[in-house]
C-alpha cells in the first residue's frame, strides 16, 4: 500500500518535528501509526490512549494543524500526498512528545463552579425529573461531553486570553445551569460572568466544529450569556 | 528515524482551524471593526471643518471625488456593511435559541456587503 | 470582558444597527447628489432630528468601539490591567469629544 512519511512532534515545547516512515495499511488509524512508532522506531515516543475506540477521548492530539481523536481518524482521510503531521494538542503544556499536561484544562472546570452541588441526601425521595422539559433538554444537548480537550485546543480564545475558562468548563457549567436539582447557580453564574468567562467568547465555534461528539460548546455559551445577563440587569449577579 | 524535513519548526503546527469560514468571518469581523475604528477620528474631523467655515468643509469634499478616494468610500461601505451584517448575526445567535446555517448567514453577508459596495462604487463613478 | 462591558457592547451594538442602515440610506443618498457641504448642511443645520440623532449615534459608537478595542488589545498585545482601562477610556473619550464636536458643527453653525 507504500509509505506515510510521518512527521511526529517530538520533545517539549522546543522541541521539533522528525519524521518517521510509516507503511500505510488498509483501515488504519492515526493512533495505529503512532503506536506503529512507538513499537517498531523509537520507544521513547510518549503519547496518551486508553480505550482506542472513540468513547474516553484519551488519544486527542493534533493532526494537520486540527485537533481530534486519533483511534477515530483514519488515514486515508487525512493524508496527503503521502505526509502526515501529528503534535500535542494545543494551548496546553506539553509534557513530552505527543503528551500535553491536562491540569490547566481540569482546574478551569474547576473554577467555573462546573461541579454539581446536591441540595438532597440520600435519605430524600429522588427528585423526578421529567426529560422532556426544555431545561432537561437543553443540559441533555450538552452532556455528553468527556472532557477530551479537543475544542479547547481548537479555541483561538482559549489561546489569545490566559483567563478564558474554555469551552468545555463553560458547556458543562450551562448542563449544572439548567439541572433544577443543581443549589449552585448564584455561585456558577457569578463564576461564569467574570473576566475569562462566558462574555470572553467570541462564537468562532471552532469548538463546535471540532468536537467529536457533535456537542455545540457556542451554544452552551450563548445560553450562559443570556442567564449572567439576566441576572446581572435584575442586580441578582454575586 | 529520518531527519528533520526542512526548516525544524519552532512550535507544532495548531492552526488548522483558522481556515474554517466561521472563524474567518469573526477575523474578518474584528478587523473591519478596528479599520473602522481607527476612520471614525478622521470622519469626525472631516465634519468639525465647518467651525472654519463652510468653504473649508467644501474644499475637502471637492477633495474627495478623487477617484481613489472613492475607491478606499466604497472599501469603506463594505466594511461598514460586512461588520453590521456580521453584528447582527452575533447578536441573533447569543439572544435567540440556536439555528443552524451559519455559514450561508455569512456568505449572504459577505455578498450583501460586496453588492452595496459595487452599488456605491457605480453611482459614484 | 465581564458582564458589565458585554452588555455595554452588546447594547451600544444593538442600539447602533437600526442607526447604520439609516446612516447608509443617508451615504447613499448624499452619494447620490454629489458630496457638497451646502447640501449636507442644508439638512442638518438646526435640525434637533440629525443632531439627536447623530449625538446618540456618537455615543453608541464611541463605547462600542472603546470596549472593541480593549478586548482586541487585551487579546492580541501584552497589555494588561490598567492600561487596558486606561486605552479604553482614551479611545472612547477621543471618539465622543470628536463625535460631539462633528454633530455641533453640522448642527449649530
Amino acid at each position: 500500500m507504500g509509505e506515510i512519511a510521518v512527521s511526529l512532534w517530538r520533545g517539549k515545547a522546543d522541541g521539533s518535528y522528525q519524521v518517521y516512515r510509516v507503511p500505510q495499511r488498509d483501515n488504519q488509524t492515526v493512533l495505529d501509526v503512532v503506536t506503529w512508532v512507538q513499537r517498531n522506531v523509537d520507544p521513547t515516543l510518549a503519547y496518551r490512549f486508553a480505550c482506542r475506540v472513540g468513547m474516553c477521548g484519551s488519544c486527542a492530539m493534533t493532526v494537520n494543524g486540527r485537533p481530534r481523536w486519533t483511534c477515530r481518524t483514519h488515514t486515508a482521510k487525512v493524508v496527503k500526498n503521502g505526509n502526515l503531521e501529528i503534535g500535542p494538542l494545543a494551548n496546553l503544556p506539553i509534557i513530552k512528545d505527543l503528551a500535553c499536561d491536562l491540569r490547566p484544562f481540569f482546574e478551569k472546570w474547576q473554577k467555573a463552579r462546573a461541579v454539581f452541588s446536591p441540595g438532597l441526601t440520600r435519605k430524600d425521595a429522588i427528585e423526578r425529573i421529567m426529560p422532556t422539559t426544555a431545561a432537561r433538554l437543553a443540559a441533555d444537548a450538552a452532556i455528553e461531553c468527556i472532557n477530551c480537550a479537543v475544542c479547547y485546543a481548537a479555541c483561538d480564545t482559549v489561546r489569545w486570553n490566559a483567563d478564558y475558562l474554555g469551552p468545555a468548563a463553560l458547556n458543562r457549567a450551562w448542563t449544572l445551569v439548567n439541572d433544577v436539582r443543581d443549589t449552585a447557580n448564584p455561585q456558577r453564574l457569578a463564576a461564569v460572568a467574570a473576566a475569562g468567562g462566558c462574555h470572553a467568547c467570541h462564537s468562532h465555534q471552532s469548538c463546535q466544529q471540532h468536537c467529536p461528539n457533535a456537542l455545540n460548546p457556542t451554544a452552551s455559551i450563548a445560553g450562559l450569556k443570556r442567564h449572567t445577563m439576566q441576572a446581572y440587569l435584575k442586580g441578582e449577579l454575586e | 528515524m529520518n531527519g528533520n524535513r526542512g526548516k525544524p519548526r519552532r512550535a507544532p503546527n495548531t492552526g488548522g482551524h483558522r481556515r474554517d469560514p466561521l472563524w474567518l468571518a469573526a477575523l474578518l469581523h474584528r478587523l473591519s471593526g478596528l479599520a473602522l475604528a481607527a476612520f471614525l477620528p478622521l470622519h469626525f474631523l472631516v465634519f468639525a471643518l465647518v467651525l472654519n467655515g463652510e468653504a473649508a468643509l467644501d474644499g475637502f469634499l471637492r477633495w474627495t471625488a478623487n477617484p481613489a478616494v472613492k475607491v478606499a468610500e466604497t472599501g469603506l461601505v463594505f466594511l461598514l456593511t460586512l461588520h453590521l451584517l456580521g453584528g447582527i448575526r452575533i447578536l441573533l445567535l447569543e439572544n435567540l435559541p440556536w439555528f443552524a446555517g451559519h455559514k450561508q448567514l455569512v456568505a449572504g453577508a459577505l455578498l450583501t456587503a460586496c453588492m452595496l459596495a459595487l452599488v456605491f462604487l457605480v453611482r459614484a463613478a | 470582558m465581564n458582564v458589565r462591558l458585554y452588555v455595554l457592547q452588546r447594547a451600544s451594538a444593538a442600539f447602533m444597527a437600526p442607526l447604520l442602515l439609516i446612516h447608509l440610506g443617508v451615504i447613499f443618498y448624499a452619494s447620490s447628489r454629489g458630496f457638497s457641504a451646502a447640501d449636507i448642511l442644508a439638512r442638518t443645520r438646526g435640525s434637533l432630528f440629525w443632531g439627536g440623532f447623530y449625538a446618540a449615534f456618537v455615543a453608541a459608537a464611541a463605547t462600542h468601539a472603546a470596549i472593541g478595542v480593549r478586548v482586541i488589545a487585551s487579546e492580541w498585545t501584552r497589555w494588561r490591567g490598567r492600561s487596558l482601562g486606561a486605552l479604553m477610556w482614551a479611545c472612547g473619550l477621543l471618539l465622543a469629544a470628536l463625535g460631539v464636536t462633528a454633530v455641533a458643527a453640522v448642527v449649530l453653525t
